[in-house]
């Protein structure tokens, strides 16, 4: 390949990267003056309209999860999302690789964020994920066995917690373990039809609008 | 000794402080253990010894005070022993019947003089002390169920204070605790040989005795009969007193050559009890004789008119009912879950299975042994009510559910004999339309099952709460539990059980319904592993998991594509799941799968390597499938070829595998061949010989072994250079089935005989000559086979012979695969048509040994014996001489005549032409009425038949009045209808023989009459001038006769 095709190449590739980006934004400055409109005073996409979109985009369900992605998205801790922290939070969200997707999914997990995934949390994010049955006399006893089992399969080194070192090793064994604790990340066959429709709507409604 | 005591030894349950201890053998043994423990300690351990008990072990003793000798004293109703504890209490003492001892010396010594009643003292000290360790080291160190801190608390003791009795305390414990555990093994050897029975079992067990007796002589029993009709809600039929004491019901049984036997089955076994008292309806329940496992063995033991007519009938039993196999698989079950004690069932069922085996055609015994898993699947399908979706969950009963439907499998299959047979004929219907070259790789493993509740593996545990956890999470739990699950050893076939037996395999399959792509995946990350096993996979099938398969495959994810395609490989090893594929379309999806990527031949990106995956799976599933007749057809229609062409095209051996396996497989059908080569695959198999992957050189090999029964693939493979890779592989002996394919393509490519001068050129013959020993017999097929090809060629009859390749060959005709001796007969036979091979092979005898395959059942064999025959006749010396010295040979060969297939007869008449020229060997012949069966077969359409038919009768002809034999036995006729056929060699045998019988006037009659004189014209005029002269021979006889009646009538 001559240095001349490459370089179209990756001018191309950048091209098609930048209109991506340049719709997110388009799409966030909607959101953000829809946002506005009702609560005022905000720079960004606040907690609830965020949480919105994840549930009504995204298919997510779990409030704890959901705040936790807020969370996770929000890398100031304003209680707010920025353009930028939108921008690169989808990127991961859509394009993001394995890497930057464990980053992430444990960034959401580590419930108190610091830098470990204890029993306790585990606990936590599993707590609804058996069906409950009256007859058992403990009915967390499940849930315990299954921190357990989970222990025993990621804790690589042994200290009951599950560092970030433990998690990546873990996902990149079996990738079906990427959303172990509850499912953060778009679920591809939803999403996919939801998402390009999101997209659709909004391009539809920017070119009428320009 | 505590534990061993509390647990394993029976205590009768009547008194209930003191129990006493019942005489069973188990008993008996644990009692002799801790005699003889006694016995030795005091010699073993002396300073231990005299240790002296915290409190006396006191009992009732039976011994007198006159047993004790020296250091004892005694006063008639008192004794004492002269050593004393410390505080001066003497260590043994009598009074009146009651005796206390308060160290292992006298406890030992108390043994020695009890000689014989040793039993019951050990019998009564133990019943009176149930813990002999609190008397001997204080009640600290009573036996407590579960933890034992005893040991620790001395342990402790010990270090606090040096005591020396502490130390010695300390090893009294651990030697006493020493025993306890060796008392426990052996007890629990005791118990696990023990078997439990239960009503049922006795109900099944007498009711197929019944079956088997009444009066007459090949009866097993004369009559069995219950005491009483009536039975009890439970089953038992002893009354409720007696049911305490596990006593099922009596029996009487009257057996051939004894007293009527009473006796009593209960849950220990069977024994004889005291018989009916006279004057009451009652039984004297006492026992009698030692028990046994179950009334057949109590029976063998008491009778021994049973056990011969037993053995007699062991044929019937098996074609009946049940089978007395049954008795002897009787498991060690424990009486408590009835679930598993009506095991022997399946056992029934098995060897009933394994019977017709063994008795009817090997395919049908296949069918009925694969049956027996689908229809239990089946079974529990109906009885177990998992609900269809994961979501909808029961997670608590799983196991006790899946026991109960066990129990209702059992039920079922124990009537299924005929309802087996019924469905064996409707399953055979089906496998009709399936083609008969179809290989079956899955036979069917005898199922085997968990031998009691002791024997599971700790995974089983493990692996049914994964599976509780499965039903009953949602996608998160769901994926947890399948990570877990994947992490064990599931290549291991407890674990495939295990999974299948908890219930797992429905659970697995209906995740794959669902829309959670990782529970998907995950489940068919294990599934994939699991279908290893063929009764998974049969299992797989009765679930249905094959149609979900099918349908994920159209799945836009591409690694569950790629797995299901994996899976379904896999699963595809039998014809059942075939037909499935086939009939959900799976084929068409599968081939869709082989979608052509652009590979370079450097590396892939990670994209490329999914697609690239995709495919490979893709061929996978497809060389599983194309096992059946049918799925090669459907991928032939789906356009599978010219995908599978652009694939061979491709230099990864990983997908070139599958790819050429499917090509091979497929290549034993015409159409397949054709496509190979009109794609011009053929040098692409050719080329992937040099692969260095053996696996592919053996799927090429015989992807070419298959496709070079035609002509013009035999010319590609040599054009593209093929036949040098193949010689050059014949090096490789290591390796048995990439010998054989390789033999095999050479042996199919030597039909041509350019090819032939190719190999000659390779020196593939000497090679081929080395490979004639120590080889299985797939090789030796196709070696042999070569060689047969190559000595149509006279130069490499002459290499053969140089290379010593006669005598194995000569040596191979006492072989019995039959397609190894039509070969080696053919091959054998060639050789013979060079004077000098004929030597050797007359010298080996080899001419006896091919005749003696004459009476080989097999008609290929029969005709190829009878082709090699010919030779050696015509090349031995002294051939004549030769024949006859075959006793009995000549009969043999000419009753071959009255075979019924073609092949054989012309071969026997070719045999016939040269044994008649030996005028002797035909005068044997004519007597053993070779004429009129050469007659009889002259009513043929086959024009090979005709020919060898017509020179051997022109060769008959030659003996006394053969040649009127023939025109009585009207055979002149059809022989002039022979002229008309088209192939001169028969034109040229039938002139001759037809000249032969012009010699005698009745035949030239008929032959004129037949109109043979227009026919022989036209043959006069041919060019082959043994036909010329044969035909105007008999025209001049047939001329000379006319001319002879002529002179007659008018003078």
């Amino acid at each position: 390949m001559s240095r001349k095709r490459l370089q179209q190449l990756t001018e191309s590739l950048l091209r098609s990267a930048r209109k991506e980006v340049e719709r997110l934004i388009k799409l966030f400055n909607t959101l953000a003056a829809e946002s506005r409109e009702r609560f005022a005073a905000a720079a960004g996409l606040d907690r609830n309209m965020f949480r919105n979109i994840l549930h009504c985009t995204f298919g997510m369900m779990d409030d704890m999860i959901m705040d936790r992605v807020f969370r996770a998205f929000d890398k100031d801790n304003d209680s707010c999302i920025s353009v930028v922290e939108w921008v690169e939070g989808l990127s991961v969200f859509l394009r993001g690789t394995l890497e930057e997707k464990i980053k992430y999914c444990f960034e959401v997990y580590d419930l108190n964020g610091d830098g470990y995934i204890s029993r306790d949390e585990m606990f936590h994010m599993l707590k609804n994920s058996l069906l409950k049955q009256p007859s058992e006399e403990d009915p967390d006893e499940g849930i315990k066995d299954l921190v357990e089992i989970t222990l025993k399969k990621m804790d690589y080194d042994h200290d009951g917690k599950l560092s970030f070192l433990d998690f990546e090793k873990a996902v990149r064994e079996e990738n079906l373990l990427l959303e172990a604790f509850g499912p953060c990340l778009p679920d591809i066959k939803k999403t996919v039809s939801v998402f390009f429709c999101f997209f659709f709507f909004f391009a539809f409604f920017f070119h009428g609008y320009l | 000794m505590g534990a061993a005591l509390a647990r394993a030894a029976q205590w009768t349950s009547a008194g209930a402080g003191r129990g006493t201890l019942e005489i069973t053998p188990l008993n008996e043994s644990l009692l002799n253990e801790i005699i003889r423990f006694v016995e030795g300690f005091s010699s073993r351990h002396p300073q231990e010894a005299a240790f002296v008990f915290r409190e006396p072990l006191e009992w009732r003793t039976q011994l007198g005070c006159a047993a004790f000798g020296a250091g004892y004293q005694g006063d008639g109703t008192t004794v004492q022993s002269d050593a004393k504890s410390k505080d001066g209490q003497p260590l043994l003492l009598l009074t009146g019947s009651t005796i206390k001892v308060r160290s292992f010396d006298q406890l030992s010594y108390l043994l020695h003089i009890a000689m014989d009643k040793k039993l019951k003292e050990a019998q009564a000290c133990l019943e009176a002390n149930r813990d002999p360790i609190v008397n001997i080291l204080g009640p600290g160190y009573g036996t407590i169920e579960g933890e034992d801190m005893s040991m620790l608390h001395l342990l402790d003791k010990v270090k606090k204070d040096d005591d020396p009795e502490t130390e010695i305390k300390m090893k009294i414990f651990i030697l006493l605790s020493q025993l306890d555990m060796q008392l426990l093994n052996s007890s629990l050897k005791h118990i696990s040989q023990e078997v439990r029975l239960n009503p049922s079992a006795v109900n099944n067990e007498v009711n197929l005795l019944k079956h088997f007796s009444g009066k007459g002589e090949d009866t097993v029993l004369e009559s069995l009969e219950y005491t009483s009709d009536y039975t009890f809600s439970n089953g038992c039929r002893a009354p409720p007193w007696r049911q305490m004491h596990g006593e099922i019901c009596y029996l009487i049984i009257k057996p051939h050559d004894t007293d009527p036997l009473c006796v009593t089955c209960s849950t220990a076994g069977v024994y004889l009890n005291g018989g009916k008292l006279k004057e009451k309806d009652d039984i004297d329940y006492e026992r009698k004789s030692d028990i046994y496992k179950d009334i057949v063995t109590f029976l063998r033991e008491k009778s021994p008119k049973f056990v011969e007519n037993m053995s007699k009938q062991e044929y019937n039993f098996f074609k009946e009912t049940a089978s007395e196999k049954y008795y002897q698989h009787m498991e060690a079950v424990d009486a408590e879950d009835s679930g598993q004690s009506q095991k022997p069932y399946d056992y029934t069922e098995k060897t009933i299975y394994e019977k017709t085996k063994s008795s009817s055609a090997k395919s049908k015994s296949a069918d009925s042994k694969k049956l027996e898993p689908s229809l239990k699947w089946k079974n529990i399908v109906r009885c177990a009510t998992y609900s269809d979706k994961v979501t909808k969950k029961d997670t608590e009963h799983g196991r006790r559910r899946s026991s109960a439907s066990k129990k209702i499998k059992k039920k079922t299959t124990s009537i299924s004999p005929e309802a087996a047979s019924k469905c064996k004929t409707s399953e055979k219907d089906e496998e009709v339309s399936e083609s008969s070259s179809e290989t079956e790789e899955d036979e069917e493993q005898p199922e085997r099952h968990q031998e009691g509740n002791i024997d599971l593996p700790s995974e089983y545990w493990q692996i049914q709460k994964l599976v509780k956890y499965l039903k009953g999470g949602n996608p998160t739990a769901t994926v947890i539990a399948l990570c877990s699950m994947k992490d064990f050893n599931l290549a291991q076939e407890t674990c495939q059980l295990a999974i299948r037996d908890v219930g797992g395999l429905e659970v697995l399959i209906n995740l794959l319904d669902t829309e959670e792509i990782k529970c998907q995946i995950g489940s068919l990350k294990i599934l994939k592993e699991i279908s290893q096993n063929s009764l998974i996979r049969h299992a797989i099938a009765d679930l249905e998991g094959l149609q979900i398969m099918v349908k994920i495959l159209e799945s836009p994810d591409k690694d569950l594509k790629c797995l299901a395609a994996e899976t379904i490989a896999n699963v595809a090893r039998f014809k059942r799941a075939r037909r499935t594929i086939r009939q959900y379309g799976g084929i068409k999806r599968l081939v869709g799968l082989l979608e052509p990527i652009p590979v370079g031949s450097s590396a892939l990106t990670p994209a490329q390597a999914k697609d690239f995956a995709i495919a490979r799976s893709g061929a996978l599933a497809l060389w599983s499938c194309s096992k059946s007749t049918k799925n090669k057809e459907a991928i032939l229609k789906a356009g599978g070829i010219p995908l599978l062409a652009k694939w061979l095209k491709c230099s990864h051996v990983n997908i070139l595998t599958p790819v050429v396996g499917t090509l091979q497989e497929c290549a034993s059908e015409q159409s397949y061949r054709r496509a190979i080569r009109m794609e011009g695959m053929i040098e692409d198999l050719v080329k992937n010989l040099s692969s260095e992957h053996e696996e592919l050189q053996m799927l090429c090999a015989s992807a070419i072994f298959k496709c070079a029964e035609d002509k013009e693939t035999r010319d590609l493979v040599r054009q593209h250079g093929g036949l040098q890779p193949l010689s050059v592989l014949l090096g490789n002996t290591e390796n048995k089935q990439l010998l054989a394919a390789v033999t095999g393509a050479i042996w199919k490519c030597a039909i041509s005989g350019e090819n032939v001068s190719k190999l000659q050129e390779y020196k593939t013959l000497e090679a081929l000559v080395g490979l004639l020993t120590d080889q299985p017999d797939e090789v030796l097929v196709n070696v042999v086979g070569a060689l047969g090809e190559c000595c149509q060629e006279q130069i490499n009859r002459t290499i053969i012979r140089k290379c010593g390749g006669i005598p194995p060959l000569v040596k191979l005709l006492t072989g019995t695969d039959q397609a190894l001796l039509v070969n080696v007969t053919k091959a054998v036979g060639a050789c013979a048509t060079e004077p000098e091979n004929m030597m050797i092979i007359d010298r080996l005898d080899g001419v006896r040994l091919l005749w003696s395959l004459l009476k080989n059942p097999n008609p290929d064999v029969q005709a190829s014996a009878a082709w090699a025959i010919c030779p050696c006749i015509e090349n031995a010396k002294d051939s004549g001489e030769m024949v006859r010295s075959f006793v009995g040979g000549l009969e043999l060969i000419v009753n071959l005549l009255k075979s019924k297939n073609k092949e054989v007869l012309a071969s026997v008449c070719a045999a016939i032409t040269n044994i008649a020229k030996d005028e002797e060997n035909l005068a044997v012949i004519t007597d053993h009425g070779v004429v009129p069966l050469l007659s009889k077969l002259a009513n043929t359409n086959n024009d090979k038949l005709r020919r060898h038919l017509a020179e051997a009768i022109s060769h008959c002809c030659m003996w006394g009045s053969n040649r009127i034999t023939f025109g009585e036995t009207k055979a002149v006729a059809p022989l002039v209808r022979y002229l008309k056929s088209n192939d001169p060699s028969v034109h040229r045998a039938t002139a001759q023989a037809l000249y032969q019988l012009s010699e005698d006037p009745n035949n030239c009659i008929t032959m004129h009459e037949n109109g043979v004189v227009k026919l022989l014209l036209a043959m006069v005029g041919s060019t082959d001038e043994t036909l010329q002269e044969a035909a105007a021979g008999c025209i001049a006889n047939i001329r000379r006769l006319a001319l002879a009646t002529e002179k007659a009538k008018y003078g």
